[in-house]
């Protein structure tokens, strides 16, 4: 009997009942409050940001619209041009000799040196020590009263001097030779796992082809991670932009105000002065800083993935 | 009792359809081989049937019942992966209990059945591995125990021997038609290899560009195949496809082709076809393996011999067979000769084709030109 | 007789390019070793004073070896040296940075781990352009955020607590986090999700059983990278919060950068040490795994 009403039953179209829509909409809920969290973080926290950037705002939130003065403020104010163009001249530096640095040693380490796991521990340490602890000690280093000057006249050089961070012209020296420090492990670790990705039998094919090391690596090996070295510049970039607290840390902008940062002047515009449309102006300008990084190298992956697909496909 | 009933199915993905109206049945105890190129939707089609990919219109039916809205887990099926999709933190005895935990089947329940399958398949000694620890061909026992202890009513391979060496390959294939002797489950075997096809199946589905070309029984898509790409894809080496015309002589309908180096074959047919395609050209479909040495005694034992003469390109001895390429006009044919009198290079070759066996395509929509009753 | 003469060629040959591969190999340690004295230095300084004499480190340099012994830096600095008016120490921004940064990675994680299972094995209509939107999260200028954060800290009263910090650093990790698990899930074969669904297995079935027991080599990266993160942040810390309730990271800088204790290099030491020391710890013991990681999502 009963197995004729169940064969009934199963004759029927089905439709699925509630546990099975439930089970259904079980991942778009378990995903919905990450998606809505990061939607407000992302689009409603920056478009509030832009939105003050534009409103007379001083020492609390305002929403009276004034346009772009604000903008125009920080533009005609010196210390906000001191601050972008070190943003330009840090990244600038900063970058380029992280990468270097960090691809010299992962060359050195590819060539197959005893304690690999040591040498790359040492050089990358640096990387889970904040920027906090980072400038507070180079700061000593470079400290006069004790740090390298000290160590090198106790030589007998006692006219030997090294006053990086004292100097207003020199201070943002220490700060990129600092942050090289702290950044270029970590673009050592990715190059050479790009190192390392290269298919042995094209390094092999060279050798046979009588080519010298060098040119093996000028010519062959450097040339197929090449996309390696746009990501690694993407992120030390926006590492570079978002610099803060290796300042405050190392030099606190000064001396005088020779190494402000925007990310320092937003944090003084906003909790510091009350000007906090103005800071939201600079903050914009950060983000846009962020956007011509990222944006051209979104583009450049997306185009390289199709290009990619069509080679394949 | 299990079937399998496909109905219309189709399947979009976006804008593209890659299954553009399936039917298809498999009876009882049935092992149907689905074949095809890549990307001809075989694998989508056994998804769908399984109920990991939705249904775009139509319908599938197991037992009667449609289960278009019914979740995998509830139509009773299990799978066999290409790449096993064993669970690679668990044992292979975990990896088999997994889906009756999941169900709630009681311990001693699952003990039994355990106990079964390991001996059917000979893993015993392999249940307390990892599938990290198997190699190819225990990987592939171990998916097939995790498939036959759940005792469902269809079972669904979706190119379980691909991974597998060629020898490996060869061995559980005769394994599988051993072992669907033995528990006879209805069985959807998604395959490109049409040997796997050809040997396993009762019934073989060939599909191309999301259609059904041909079903039907091995023996029959072999030797009549519906159209051309079922001709070409079905048998290694290909049929050999050659530009003929048809004709009378004498009150028996004639095939003629032209030779290399000029001049015409005429080959008288055995058979009369049923209808004659426009300006009476017709495609001559060959298999390597009826044509031969032509020799006068080859007259008594194929009654329905036809020759004609062409020079010898490649030789490629195989140990068993000799494949050899012959020029016939424009192009090259493919035969399959006994090594005995073998092709030899640069060798004028007389061939004695057996007619009993060719196939005519229309060559406008490439169809079968059956043959006439008699 | 031309045997030999070929033969004292090749030798010839065979001795220069010995000598070559050897000048090569000084060379490359000579380098490592140059550069890892460089990165050691400052690890060294600060333990080295961390347990000096301060007058003998005003007389000697902080570049110098050790000529006095002394363990009073480090009581000192755990729970009496005078920071920012308090006299307490550090050790309660120590513990206020672990209540942090323990809470903040756990969930961050977890949920990383939830978002990219549902990423990348239960993808639904547009959950790729979805995907793309969190992932803008990772490359946010925290400063952009400041204000609304303040804003959003204030009406669920918050502000000045160590809640708010969790809050803002689980926000901020998910993109990183979610990334990271997705593109790791991604090369979990959807076969084995597929062969659990025959199976009768549900989503959290799945995710419990199959796929979180695959999870630890990811997981260690998320957990490292957060933990790191969140325990070295220093904005939020000293935006949101002030006297008792910041985190390590504001406590540091204050001591480092106020004139008052500017000669304190011993206290400051043993101080700087304790605020590195955990996420130091963590990457020594999985430092391992984290760069096997991470190389492996980059260099995809």
């Amino acid at each position: 009997m009963t197995l004729i009403v169940k064969t009934l039953t199963a004759m029927e179209p089905e439709t699925p009942g509630w546990r099975a829509r439930l089970a259904a909409w079980t991942p778009f809920l378990v995903i919905a409050p990450s998606l809505i969290a990061s939607f407000v973080y992302v689009f409603v926290f920056s478009g509030w940001t832009l939105y003050i950037s534009l409103s007379d705002s001083s020492m609390l939130p305002s929403y009276r619209f004034v346009g772009i003065r604000p903008y125009i403020d920080l533009w005609s104010n010196l210390r906000w041009k001191i601050a972008y163009s070190n943003l330009f001249f840090f990244s600038g530096f900063y970058v380029v000799l992280a990468m270097l640095l960090g691809l010299a040693l992962a060359i050195a380490i590819d060539q197959r040196v005893r304690g690999e796991a040591i040498w790359r521990t040492i050089f990358l340490y640096p990387l889970a020590v904040s920027f906090v602890v980072t400038g507070a000690v180079w700061r000593w280093i470079y400290s006069p009263d004790v740090g390298i000057e000290h160590f090198v006249r106790g030589f007998g050089w006692s006219d030997f001097t090294f006053r990086l961070t004292t100097d207003r012209n020199l201070a943002i020296y220490a700060i990129i030779a600092t942050g090289v420090w702290q950044s270029s492990g970590f673009a050592m670790a990715l190059f050479l796992a790009g190192l390392r990705s290269v298919d042995p039998d094209l390094v092999k094919a060279a050798q046979i082809d009588g080519a010298s090391r060098f040119r093996i690596y000028a010519k062959i090996i450097l040339p197929t991670i090449a996309p390696i070295f746009v990501a690694v510049a993407v992120v030390l970039l926006q590492f570079a932009i978002k610099t803060f607290d290796l300042v405050v840390a190392l030099t606190n902008g000064g001396p005088g105000i020779s190494t402000t940062f925007p990310a320092n002047y937003v944090y003084d515009l906003m909790f510091q002065r009350g000007q906090i449309n103005i800071g939201a102006a600079a903050a914009v300008m950060m983000l846009l800083a962020l956007a011509v990084v990222l944006v051209p190298y979104s583009l450049w992956l997306v185009w390289r993935r199709r290009r990619e697909g069509r080679a394949y496909g | 009792m299990a079937t399998l009933t496909v109905a219309r199915l189709r399947k979009r993905f976006a804008n593209v359809e890659v299954l553009k109206g399936i039917d298809l049945a498999a009876a009882h105890g049935e092992f149907v081989a689905l074949v095809g190129p890549s990307g001809c939707g075989k694998s989508t089609l056994l998804a769908m049937i399984a109920g990991l990919e939705s249904v775009s219109e139509g319908e599938i039916r197991i037992d009667g019942r449609l289960v278009n809205a019914v979740a995998p887990k509830d139509r009773d099926i299990a799978m066999v992966f290409q790449s096993y999709a064993l669970y690679p933190t668990m044992t292979a005895r975990q990896n088999m209990t997994f889906g009756m935990e999941s169900r709630g089947v009681p311990r001693a329940e699952q003990e039994a059945a355990i106990k079964r399958v390991a001996a059917l398949l000979q893993i015993e000694q392999l249940l307390h591995r990892k599938p990290g620890q198997l190699s190819g061909g225990q990987r592939q026992r171990v998916a097939m125990g995790r498939a036959l202890v759940r005792d469902p009513k269809l079972f669904l391979f979706d190119e379980p021997l691909s991974n597998l060496d060629a020898k490996l390959r060869v061995d559980m294939r005769t394994e599988i038609k051993k072992l669907h002797h033995k528990v006879g489950k209805t069985t959807i075997y998604v395959t490109h290899d049409q040997i796997e096809a050809m040997t396993l199946a009762t019934r073989i589905a060939v599909m191309h560009q999301g259609q059904l070309q041909q079903f039907d029984e091995p023996a029959v898509v072999y030797g009549q195949p519906a159209n051309m790409f079922v001709a070409g894809f079905m048998g290694s080496p290909s049929m050999n496809f050659i530009p003929a015309a048809l004709s009378e002589a004498e009150g028996v309908a004639t095939v003629e082709m032209a030779l290399f180096g000029g001049g015409v074959a005429r080959l008288p047919l055995p058979f009369r076809p049923a209808r004659a395609p426009a300006g009476n050209r017709v495609v001559l479909g060959v298999r390597p393996e009826h044509m031969f040495r032509y020799a006068d005694d080859l007259k008594l034992r194929k009654p329905a011999i036809a020759t004609f003469e062409a020079p010898v390109e490649v030789v490629e001895p195989t140990g068993a067979e000799t494949i050899a390429v012959l020029k016939l006009g424009e192009r090259d044919v493919t035969g399959r000769f006994d090594p005995d009198g073998a092709p030899r290079l640069g060798e004028h070759m007389k061939i004695g084709v057996d007619m009993a066996n060719v196939c005519l395509f229309d060559p406008s929509d490439e169809t079968l030109i059956p043959r006439a009753a008699n | 007789m031309v045997d030999a003469a070929y033969e004292a060629e090749y030798l010839a040959a065979a001795r220069t390019e010995a000598r070559r591969y050897a000048l090569g190999r000084i060379g490359v340690y000579a380098f490592l070793t140059v550069f890892a004295i460089i990165y050691l230095l400052p690890l060294f300084v600060v333990i080295a004073n961390s347990f000096r004499q301060l007058p003998e480190i005003t007389r000697n340099g902080l570049i110098a070896f050790p000529r006095s012994f002394s363990l009073e830096a480090w009581p000192r600095a755990w729970s009496h040296f005078c920071v920012g008016g308090a006299c307490e120490g550090i050790h309660r921004n120590f513990y206020n940075s672990l209540l942090m940064t323990i809470p903040a990675t756990i969930i961050s994680s977890l949920l990383g781990a939830l978002n990219g299972y549902v990423l990348s094995k239960w993808r639904f209509r547009g959950s790729e352009v979805l995907f793309v939107c969190m992932m803008l999260g990772v490359f946010m200028p925290g400063q952009i955020a400041l204000m609304p954060w303040a804003f959003v800290l204030g009406h669920l009263h918050i502000s000045n607590t160590l809640q708010g910090l969790v809050l803002i650093h689980c926000v901020q990790g998910l993109s990183f986090t979610t990334l990271f698990c997705r593109n790791y899930y991604i090369s979990i074969p959807d076969d084995l999700v597929k062969a659990a669904r025959i199976d009768g297995a549900g989503f959290w079935r799945i995710f419990y059983k199959i796929i979180l027991p695959l999870s630890p080599p990811i997981l260690i990266v998320t957990v490292i990278w957060q933990f790191t993160g969140i325990w070295n942040e220093y904005l939020f810390g000293v935006v949101f919060t002030d006297g008792a309730q910041q985190p390590i990271t504001a406590a540091l800088v204050a001591l480092a950068t106020s004139q008052m204790n500017a000669h304190a290099y011993d206290v400051t030491g043993a101080a700087v040490l304790i605020g590195a020391a955990p996420p130091l710890l963590i990457y020594f013991l999985g430092g391992k795994y984290f760069v096997r990681g991470l190389t492996q999502g980059a260099v995809k």
